[in-house]
């Protein structure tokens, strides 16, 4: 393996990484969209903001990790879809800004307006961010866009069948994964309500989510042959995978599982961003940028390689520490939570 | 096609306008979140080792308030990365690899920060109080490894190095190392960490100089006061000398910088050291003219030569050069008026053991937070519109960095209407904290203890 391709390894651990946590906190914030105004809806949103308190700023520094590691290890590509897909990724940003400040401050706001609109923006950032996001893997995957500085179409690059499959793809992926991590912690909330309400969302969310895959490789077979091809080739083992730990974690969410469901539900989701890879394979953006001839200088990649080592070493304890006493729920102000 | 519904045209004044602004607002932002867990430290300290109730209040407070800036410096921060590649793609498509790997190590930091952050916000009722004194330290070096990352990437665009170019303007031979260890990192990093200290310290000083001047004069008050001031006016004399060696090193290193902050024309010895005044062809007009005294700051002796703009043609001076002469005086005069504040502190502090008992000096407190953060503002534009038109010193001029997308100006007005609503939204929190604080009523913060499960999750609307 070439250090271009190892360094391509690192960028997409971070991507799986924050599809799974950022997508679930994401999701989250859906599920306070569509929870309401009743009585349980409040306990719902409740629930989310109890759960994803401690671990959302560093989910979200994922985010970061994949902007950094892209604009050092790939600087052409960076630039490339920075200036191509300047308007979905602008309006993600914008939804970065709206989703933190409505979370930071719906729990101070004074008067119950400013909550209100605090947690609006929260819950509809948090579905027109990862859509927006999902547009823009949507115009990478289906070859739009081209080497250099806005060289691709400003709006067909992610307005186009491919994206907007793929955008909400985003946003139900997010809202399975953030409903079977919530069905957990409705369980350690000590919310046997809630554990049914999740429960009956998440098995929605996969059938939906499920659906919108299917529907999304049809799609790429007639707008993204390139990708297609590789998922129905390379990328069909991690495909079948996918589909297997979909499937079983479906079977174990109808019949109430107590474990398994998370793991599985997981594996589904990181098994597709795997396989998506692997089908994408060798190219950074298909068929125009190869890994090799994208990657950035030969002394920066080995510079990256050894920085991720350093923050392997450095964060993984640190995360794991944090993610224990969440767990244990040690971070928190009563011991019987 | 782009429907003609905006006049939309890749422009370089929207782009250059949208990174300023967003850079401006984050950096008080990223000043608060470097040396404000540095204070909440030391009050946390203070209360475990003395048994002090007081001083762990205001720790804990302090830690709510910081769980907001903190999420607030986060997100403009995010912002600024995607805007490094939204509006200058050509600039890192060519050096990305050149001056990206400070930006990963401060990820690294910036991931430990957000972690420890979580755990000693969430971590005041569970964890036995030394343990949680600890989980704060790393917060603090982190902070500090981190500005040193950021600002090492912006001195490398102030004196870039660890490359070469080919004729045909090809990037070769790229050190990833050298272009770290750049020739302005060892003064530009240390000015910025330090000025985040000023910032912070007398910004939440001032927050208690007010509540002093409106009659609240308990312990409380006194030690809000005196904590983050110490810091303070400890740090400002540092920062003068620091500042000191760094506009010397800018005389020789950036001199057309340089020489637009003095409003230097022509190359010459003996030169005069102006304070305030216009700066036109001629040079400074109105101003205070100190004979042969900005040769001597450079050389420390009057024959010492300072380069003038005279040297580069029209094209390649910086633009608003009455802005950038006004700044430089505005952030050296602050950082004078405040070293007095300190001095003021410190005698009345060696003779009574107390703060001066005049109402001026809680006045004074109660303006040195917003006169640092103009300093702070001020610094930052001599070092960002004193290296133009380059955007990586006489090596990329920024019109050349420029995204050819269309829309900049929309994003703009977009950035300047949220970015707005941002601001006076983090305030008016701040200012609900502290009003819910004064009734003794607790206050949830993202990073707020958790309700108890069998609590009412949520009081009906």
């Amino acid at each position: 393996m070439s250090s271009a391709d190892a360094v391509a390894a690192v960028l997409w651990f971070g991507v799986t990484l924050y599809a799974v946590f950022g997508g679930a906190d994401f999701g989250s914030g859906f599920w306070a969209l569509v929870a309401g105004g009743s009585e349980r809806g409040r306990r719902a949103r409740a629930l989310i903001d109890w759960a994803i308190g401690p671990v959302w700023e560093a989910n979200h520094v994922w985010l970061i990790f994949m902007l950094v590691t892209l604009w050092t290890a790939f600087p052409e590509a960076f630039g490339s879809v920075m200036s191509t897909l300047f308007i979905p990724l602008s309006l993600a940003a914008l939804g970065i800004v709206l989703r933190g400040a409505g979370f930071a401050f719906h729990r101070v706001a004074a008067r119950s307006s400013a909550r209100r609109l605090a947690e609006a923006a929260f819950a509809i950032s948090s579905v027109l961010t990862p859509f927006f996001m999902g547009t823009v893997v949507g115009a990478v995957a289906s070859g739009r866009v081209p080497v250099g500085n806005a060289q691709g179409d400003q709006i067909t690059s992610w307005a186009n069948p491919v994206s907007l499959v793929l955008g909400a793809l985003f946003v139900a992926a997010g809202a399975y994964l953030a409903a079977v991590f919530l069905v957990s912690d409705a369980r350690r909330f000590g919310d046997l309500e809630l554990v049914g309400y999740f429960t009956t969302r998440a098995l929605a969310a996969a059938l939906v989510a499920g659906g919108l895959a299917l529907a999304g490789i049809l799609v790429l077979r007639d707008d993204a042959r390139y990708l297609y091809d590789g998922l129905t080739s390379e990328g069909l083992p991690l495909v079948l995978i996918s589909f297997a730990c979909g499937l079983a974690a479906l079977i174990l969410l109808w019949r109430r599982a107590r474990r398994g469901v998370r793991p599985l539900g997981v594996a589904a989701v990181v098994a597709v961003i795997w396989g998506w890879a692997s089908a994408q394979y060798p190219y950074l953006l298909p068929q125009t940028l190869t890994i090799e001839e994208g990657a950035g200088a030969s002394e920066t990649l080995t510079a990256v390689l050894v920085v991720f080592g350093i923050a392997v070493v450095v964060v993984v304890p640190a995360l794991a520490l944090l993610f224990t006493l969440d767990q244990r729920s040690v971070l928190e102000e009563e011991a019987e939570g | 096609m782009v429907p003609d519904l905006f006049p939309l045209a890749a422009d370089l004044e929207a782009a250059r306008s949208q990174m300023a602004f967003t850079l401006g607002f984050h950096i008080i932002l990223a000043s608060i979140g470097v040396a404000f867990p540095a204070i909440i430290l030391i009050a946390n300290y203070l209360g475990l080792k003395r048994g002090d109730a007081v001083a762990l209040d205001l720790a804990r407070r302090w830690s709510k308030v910081a769980a907001v800036t903190f999420v607030v410096g986060a997100i403009t921060g995010t912002v600024l990365s995607f805007e490094m590649g939204l509006l200058w793609p050509e600039f890192m498509r060519r050096f990305g690899d050149v001056f990206g790997l400070p930006f990963a190590l401060e990820g690294i930091f910036f991931f430990t920060e957000a972690i420890f952050i979580a755990i000693y916000i969430y971590g005041w009722k569970h964890l036995p109080g030394w343990v949680h004194f600890w989980t704060g330290v790393p917060v603090v070096l982190a902070g500090l490894g981190g500005a040193w990352s950021v600002v090492a990437a912006n001195s490398w665009m102030n004196q870039p190095d660890g490359f070469k170019l080919a004729p045909d303007g090809t990037v070769t031979d790229v050190n990833a190392l050298d272009a770290f260890f750049n020739g302005a990192v060892a003064y530009e990093a240390p000015h910025m960490i330090l000025a985040a200290y000023i910032v912070t310290g007398f910004l939440v000083a001032s927050v208690y100089a007010v509540g002093m001047l409106r009659g609240r004069r308990d312990r409380h008050h006194r030690l809000g006061l005196l904590i983050p001031l110490t810091v303070a006016v400890i740090v400002t004399p540092i920062q003068f000398m620091v500042g000191d060696t760094a506009a010397r090193s800018i005389a020789k290193d950036q001199p057309i910088k340089f020489a637009a902050m003095e409003c230097v024309q022509t190359t010459h010895t003996h030169v005069t050291e102006y304070i305030g005044g216009r700066c036109t062809s001629d040079g400074v007009k109105g101003g205070i003219g100190i004979p042969g005294l900005d040769s001597w700051l450079v050389g420390f002796s009057t024959d010492t030569e300072v380069i003038g703009l005279d040297t580069v043609p029209p094209d390649d001076r910086p633009p608003a050069n009455t802005l950038l002469h006004l700044a430089f005086d505005a952030m050296v005069g602050i950082c004078s008026v405040l070293i007095l504040l300190g001095l003021w502190l410190g005698i009345a502090w060696w003779r009574k053991r107390d703060i001066p008992k005049t109402p001026w000096f809680l006045r004074a407190v109660a303006v040195s937070g917003v006169a640092a953060i103009v300093a702070l503002e001020c610094g930052w534009i001599v070092t960002e519109v004193g290296r133009q038109p380059w955007i990586v010193y006489e090596v990329m001029r920024t019109e050349d960095a420029v995204t050819q997308a269309d829309g900049v100006w929309v994003s703009l007005a977009v950035v300047l209407v949220a970015y707005t609503a941002l601001g006076v939204a983090t305030v008016l929190v701040l200012r609900t904290m502290a009003r819910r604080w004064r009734s003794a009523d607790e206050v949830d913060v993202p990073y707020g203890p958790r309700p108890a499960a069998n609590d009412p999750p949520e009081a009906p609307v």
